[in-house]
């Protein structure tokens, strides 16, 4: 076998890593926390159609959008040559499911070690894979970025529901610039900062409550789906911007669901399958400890009054029991449903699932789903639309627009 | 006050409606126009002929259809979806309607109005309609009037694949080629229409009541509304085809429009169209030629590949006859014993191969000098058994040895051949000069030449026209490299945002192009293919296709001047070389003068397969059966039987439950025979039995058992293994069984030397898809646990849950013990099988065919019977999991985590190390974890200096691409 390019500890210093644009909002948040423990990060934001077409040419056709889009981006980046090859690295997320996302680290490496062998591919995980690598996550970092996700979920939640309603266009984006460099400066500067949630998160929500915003009804829709598909705008071409243009609110549902939901995966495993070990266990404490912090959130934004807080987790999963088994942990697994669910019965109805196509888990959990969701909730509104690189934009923007007739119905 | 009129405008993706309502919502005037693409221009026309009518009047109004998104944005004109514009004007005109069906250029809506209102249209994969026929017609050479005429005819349809066009497409072909009327093909077209929309669009809700059938193609077409009434079981009452079905959208638009606050002149309207900036976000690329002096050189360096040529008038001597019967065209070469060129002939087969052919043997006899004698003939491509046995040729070869012959007269060394063809994409590497490794297109991208020939022609161009068009483009669109269904769109949308025919046409070849590099051959950069590198096919003979090649590739290659007729003029060589010095066997002139055939079809007896054979009957007891899978139904008289793995297998799980049943139960479980329960079921039928349960299984699988389940199906894009278990849960049901058994497993067995053990998502999750989506189904009547196989303490647990009524729980460790045993003995089994299976062989001097898939791959009804086919060619057959377990994992570049995909690695090392065995992977369509695995084992083979073939499988039931591998594979081992 071929030897691929190692992270080693003296790269630490003088490389770069490349990160994807898969969550704008959040990764930004997260660079700050890296850029904190001595790591030099950039986040990609190249998204011409060059990027389908180096993805195409390096990855198998019949690979899933994403790690076509990921692979696709990282060799545009090395190719338009801001970057020298000699000193920069790669990161990518890997959540070792049975999912075949699992696999995108080693498509990477093969793509990038034909035409730049010198760059190494490092893994974002938290299961254990890669453990050979000088890039890691110790215990403080992995705390900070707990924090850095459910303030990036906060900026979220504010910036969708000002920026559909607005009456400054443009407002609600300066203002989550600012929060985005604020946040980042309070992580760079070290110390304990970050942990006053309360403080923070109130005046986020004043600052975004100053914003002035019209009262007209709009169509609320909500936004399920592969995580990156879900979040990314250059797999989704750019599907929030098209739902504000619709004159819709996009309701789109917080990242630490899915970091709850993969912690629950390990310790709900072992409960189903009488296999508890250390690693399910320190799961269960992990997503204890997550579950309060995402509480504190939901508590303070509920008792500020101005913003539709996010749901409890366990509510969630008790939602989920009613459709599927919360054995079913590949991909997003039994997530999808539940999330559907309760923006259903949230009175967010209008529900856009957003999947690569021929997604193996969302057959079963997506598609297979909705007809158990919709017979539960009749006036569930829900579309799949399919991303994939020949898909066009047309095909898939006519689609919604039936789902949002069907709404104004 | 003046009267206050509506306008709609439906912008179809084919055809511009414009419907012109008054204050009662009437309709007063109606136009139906094709757009050719040229969406903008034709609005703008049909506005002028209504401002002549109307040229002082008022009107409120509003754009829909799938072209009309983009104009109605940038001319700032209201828009409604068209099946909400659709739903409006059923209520205003049907409002007693129950259901709505609207087949549209490329759309298909269904719309449900009673129990529920609900509208629905095809994903982005369902493939086209209108255009789907339009192609269909093309492909048989004639109008789409002309094959509805045809289909009234029908004596009989075939099983088309329903799920996309270019399924269908490659299920016909070989029809066409076999010889079916085409009366039954046209029916079949049409049916594979109404599958489609019934199975992709209702998903579960059945069709009844009242239906209005609306969209130009069920306006027209009598033969498509006699499929659809037929199969929804419709009387003439409940099946409503109004007279404005082709204007009804426009007319809903109109509705819509009624309601606008706005109201406009013709003339205010004009000006907001013209006006409307088109947008610029159509991704452009260089233009094939900057200059005529450029685009001369490139002739002047082709035209150097060409051959003699001698006139067949006044040649005296041997002559050499070679055929190529491909699938959309047919090309005959004759060359005389210097390979000079005698006769030449290329044309579209036009769904009557035989005829055209029989009809170019007899000119050729006519034309030629009477001192010529042919003292050899050969035939090659789809048509080859056919011909073969119709005109007696000599000989029949394999297209790939064909194709090669022809290559290596023009360039020696070609280390690479490239032929694109009217349907498929063939490539070929040549290493110590024999065929190396293979690649074809499967069957989604077959987008090639007859694609650009059935786009050309929707554009109202015929094809040369159409690709001169494209060589001085001067901003080719980019439309991607996937298959057809999606080009489609993506071409409508390169309209829309207002590309000309010029700049579509150049982007078309380059599509056909990125398509073969990047998604045939995958290959990574121009030295991945070689270095000298023979294009040839019909299709590379269009100087735009040819240029974007080169291009993409950064250099020059050969095409022979001949590139159309390489197949034939290799089956000619090939003739030559092997003729004996004696006339060829080819059907004399004074036979062909008699010559004529029949065709009727027939079902095989020979085995529980059923085939459908198509019998075409040449008169002095020659005949030629086609359909048969393996050499039964051929009539041939079956040989020394070749041992066969996969059947042994398949027999060897049917047969499961015929023993140790209990005498007297407590109950009566099913298991659906599927997936995962192609491994499980001696654990499962064990552990129940033991408990005192009798165990049923479903049905063999079949096409019916896929029909009986499809309406469940709720993801069309989903693998056809798992499309099957809707039907096998049916069967069940109606089996009467007390409950159906089908544990889910995040977890399969761990066979160790994997970095884990998991099923695929779909394998471990099925049953929760099944539950929710068959309303037949319950937590009584299908039990569905959780558990890992691995962990005996958890299956007696889950189990002593599961079936708590029965009072098993002291049973329960004895039954599991024993179900483990009987799962090991099965696997011992196995692999003992394949030992002998491999020891009688070897004694026979037969090559070995490691056949690997997956469990589920021995289904009869999911692998097609390709293992006949391959004992058909005298090789024998294991399966993955049979010698898995003789090597270990060899070091991998991705993440080994499933089960059953970690077998194909170790199977895949364990053939490297033996001399007489190959492996062929097969990979069902839209297995995503095969994009993984299949490089890998490709990988490994390739490392162990072994060939890689890898065979994908769906509902086609054409084995047509498959055959043409295998032979090539032979052919390549016999060189070896």
């Amino acid at each position: 076998m071929h030897e691929y390019a190692k992270f080693t500890e003296d790269m630490l210093k003088t490389h770069t890593i490349l990160i994807p644009d898969m969550l704008p909002v959040h990764f930004k948040l997260l660079i700050s926390i890296f850029e904190t423990a001595g790591y030099k990060m950039e986040l990609l934001t190249n998204d011409s159609r060059r990027v389908v077409d180096e993805g195409l040419k390096n990855v198998h056709n019949d690979a899933c959008y994403p790690a076509l889009l990921v692979i696709g981006q990282f060799m545009d980046a090395l190719n338009s040559g801001k970057y020298d090859p000699d000193k920069t690295a790669l990161l990518i997320t890997q959540t070792g499911g049975g999912c075949r996302a699992s696999n995108y680290i080693h498509l990477l490496r093969k793509a990038v070690d034909r035409n730049y062998p010198q760059v190494p591919v490092v893994s974002l995980n938290f299961s254990g894979l890669e453990k050979d690598s000088a890039f890691k996550i110790t215990v403080p970092m992995f705390i900070k970025m707990l924090y850095a996700v459910l303030y990036g979920d906060l900026l979220m939640l504010c910036y969708n529901k000002c920026r559909a309603y607005e009456v400054n266009k443009g407002e609600s984006k300066k203002m989550l610039n600012k929060w985005q460099r604020r946040i980042g400066n309070i992580f760079r500067k070290g110390g304990s900062t970050y942990t006053r949630t309360k403080r923070i998160y109130t005046d986020i929500l004043d600052d975004f409550a100053s914003i002035q915003l019209s009262d007209e009804k709009k169509i609320r829709v909500g936004i399920v789906g592969e995580i990156y598909v879900k979040y990314s705008p250059l797999a989704n071409n750019h599907l929030e911007d098209f739902l504000i243009s619709e004159g819709c609110e996009p309701v789109v549902p917080s990242l630490i669901e899915f970091v709850m939901y993969c912690a629950a995966g390990a310790f709900n495993d072992a409960k189903i399958y009488d296999n508890k070990t250390k690693k399910s266990i320190f799961n269960k404490i992990g997503y204890e400890l997550i579950h309060a912090k995402h509480n504190e959130l939901i508590n303070v934004v509920k008792k500020h009054g101005v913003f539709e807080a996010p749901h409890d987790f366990e509510h969630l999963r008790k939602l989920a029991d009613k459709y599927i088994n919360q054995g079913v942990v590949m991909g997003e697994g039994w997530l999808i449903p539940a999330e559907m669910a309760a923006l259903a019965k949230s009175g967010v109805e209008n529900i856009i699932c957003a999947q690569p196509f021929g997604c193996l888990p969302n057959h079963i959990v997506a598609k297979g789903m909705s007809r158990a969701i919709k017979e539960d909730n009749p006036n569930a509104n829900i579309v799949a639309i399919d991303y994939d690189p020949g898909a066009t934009r047309v095909n898939q923007e006519n689609r919604i627009k039936l789902m949002l007739a069907n709404a104004r119905m | 006050m003046s009267e206050k009129y509506s306008l709609g405008i439906d912008v179809g993706s084919t055809t511009v409606k414009t419907v012109i309502t008054d204050s009662n919502n009437e309709i007063i005037y109606s136009k139906y126009q094709r757009h050719l693409s040229k969406v903008k221009e034709t609005v703008t026309d049909q506005l002028k002929l209504i401002q002549a009518d109307f040229p002082d009047a008022e009107f409120t109004a509003c754009i829909t259809g799938s072209a009309g998104l983009g104009l109605a944005n940038s001319a700032d004109i209201p828009f409604v979806q068209e099946v909400h514009a659709a739903f409006l004007a059923v209520k205003k005109k049907q409002s007693d309607a129950d259901a709505v069906i609207e087949l549209g250029g490329e759309d298909a809506k269904i719309i449900f109005l009673t129990g529920g209102v609900e509208q629905r249209m095809n994903g982005s994969c369902a493939g086209g309609t209108g255009a789907f026929i339009d192609q269909m017609a093309t492909l048989l050479g004639i109008t789409a009037d002309e094959l509805d005429e045809l289909s009234l005819q029908a004596q009989k349809t075939y099983p088309i694949a329903s799920r996309c066009g270019v399924f269908a497409k490659s299920d016909i072909q070989p029809l066409l080629n076999q010889g079916a009327r085409r009366e039954d093909i046209a029916a079949s077209i049409f049916q594979a229409v109404v599958d489609q929309t019934v199975s992709g669009l209702a998903q579960g809700r059945t069709i009844e009541g009242k239906v209005l059938f609306l969209g130009g193609p069920l306006f027209f077409l009598k033969g498509l509304r006699k499929a659809f009434v037929t199969s929804l079981g419709l009387d003439d009452e409940h099946a409503v085809f109004p007279n404005e079905a082709p204007v009804f959208v426009a007319y809903g638009c109109a509705v819509y429009a009624a309601a606008a606050e706005n109201a406009y002149t013709i003339s205010a309207l004009i000006d907001k169209v013209v006006n409307a900036s088109t947008s610029d976000n159509i991704v452009t690329g260089e233009p094939l030629f900057r200059s005529q002096s450029e685009y001369d050189e490139f002739i002047d360096r082709h035209k150097k590949f060409d051959l003699g040529y001698c006139d067949i008038h006044t040649y005296k001597g041997d002559a050499y006859l070679g055929i190529d019967a491909g699938s959309t065209t047919t090309k005959l070469v004759l060359i005389n014993d210097k390979g000079d060129i005698l006769y030449h002939h290329y044309s579209s087969n036009q769904g009557q191969p035989l005829d055209k052919i029989a009809a170019q043997v007899k000119k050729i006899y006519e034309e030629m000098n009477p001192d010529i004698t042919i003292k050899g003939s050969a035939v090659t491509g789809y048509g080859e058994d056919l011909i073969k046995s119709g005109l007696s040729i000599d000989h029949g070869i394999v297209e790939t040895v064909a194709h090669f012959k022809a290559a290596s007269y023009f360039c020696p060394n070609v280390d690479f051949i490239i032929d694109i063809g009217g349907q498929d994409i063939k490539c070929f590497k040549i290493k110590n000069k024999s065929i190396d490794s293979i690649m074809l297109n499967e069957a989604c991208s077959s987008g090639c030449g007859s694609f650009i020939q059935t786009f050309a022609m929707a554009l109202g161009y015929n094809i040369s026209d159409f690709s001169q068009l494209g060589l001085f483009a001067e901003h080719p669109v980019d439309l991607g490299s996937r298959c057809t269904v999606f080009m489609n769109s993506s071409v409508k949308q390169a309209q829309k945002d207002g590309a000309t025919v010029e700049d579509i046409s150049a982007g078309l070849s380059s599509s056909i192009i990125k398509n073969a590099i990047y998604k045939v051959i995958r290959a990574n950069s121009p030295d991945d293919l070689g270095q000298n590198i023979v294009v040839q096919g019909g299709t590379f003979l269009n100087d735009a296709v040819l240029r974007s090649f080169e291009k993409e590739l950064g250099r020059n290659v050969i095409r022979p001047a001949i590139s159309g007729l390489m197949g034939a003029f290799g089956c000619a060589l090939y003739a030559k070389e092997r003729s004996d010095g004696n006339v060829s066997s080819l059907i004399s002139a004074d036979e062909l003068s008699r010559f004529a055939y029949t065709s009727r079809s027939a079902q095989c007896g020979g085995c529980t397969a059923h085939c459908q054979l198509n019998i075409i009957n040449f008169g002095q007891g020659r005949r030629f059966i086609s359909g048969n899978r393996c050499e039964k139904g051929g009539g041939a008289a079956v040989k020394n039987k070749i041992p066969n793995l996969y059947e042994y297998k398949y027999d060897s799980i049917l047969n499961t439950v015929k023993t140790h049943q209990p005498k007297r139960y407590i109950g009566t479980v099913g298991f659906p025979l599927t997936l995962g329960f192609y491994e499980q079921l001696p654990f499962w039928h064990r552990l129940f039995t033991t408990l005192g349960f009798r165990t049923v299984v479903s049905g063999e699988s079949s096409r019916e058992v896929y029909y009986d389940g499809q309406h469940t199906i709720p993801s069309d894009t989903v693998c056809y293994p798992a499309k099957l278990a809707h039907g096998h849960i049916e069967n069940l049901l109606d089996k009467g069984v007390d409950f159906i058994f089908y544990p889910c497993m995040s977890y399969n067995l761990d066979e160790g030397g994997s970095d884990n053990h998991f099923n695929c998502p779909v394998v471990a999750y099925y049953p929760e898809l099944l539950l929710a989506n068959n309303p037949r189904l319950n937590s009584k009547n299908f039990i569905h646990p959780y558990m890992d196989l691995n962990i005996r303490k958890n299956v007696i647990k889950v189990l002593e849950n599961s079936l708590k009524g029965y009072n098993i729980k002291g049973r329960l460790p004895r039954a599991v013990d024993e179900a483990y045993e009987a799962l090991d003995r099965y696997h011992a089994d196995v692999a003992n099988k394949a030992r002998d299976i491999i020891a009688q062989a070897r004694a026979e001097k037969r090559n070995i065919i490691v056949l690997a898939g997956r469990p589920y791959h021995i289904d009869k009804e999911i692998n097609h019977g390709i293992h006949k086919l391959i004992t058909s060619l005298g090789m024998a057959v294991v399966t993955e999991d049979s010698v898995a377990q003789l090597a270990r994992t060899p070091k991998l570049n991705v993440l080994n985590q499933w089960t059953y995909h970690s077998r194909l690695y170790r199977a895949a090392k364990y053939v490297t190390t033996q001399p007489d065995m190959q492996l062929i992977q097969l990979v069902s369509f839209g297995c995503g974890i095969d994009a993984v695995t299949g490089d890998e084992v490709r990988s490994i083979l390739e490392e162990g200096g072994k060939l890689y073939t890898q065979l994908k499988i769906d509902e086609i039931n054409n084995l047509g691409a498959a055959r043409i591998r295998l032979r090539s594979l032979v052919a390549a081992m016999e060189q070896k």
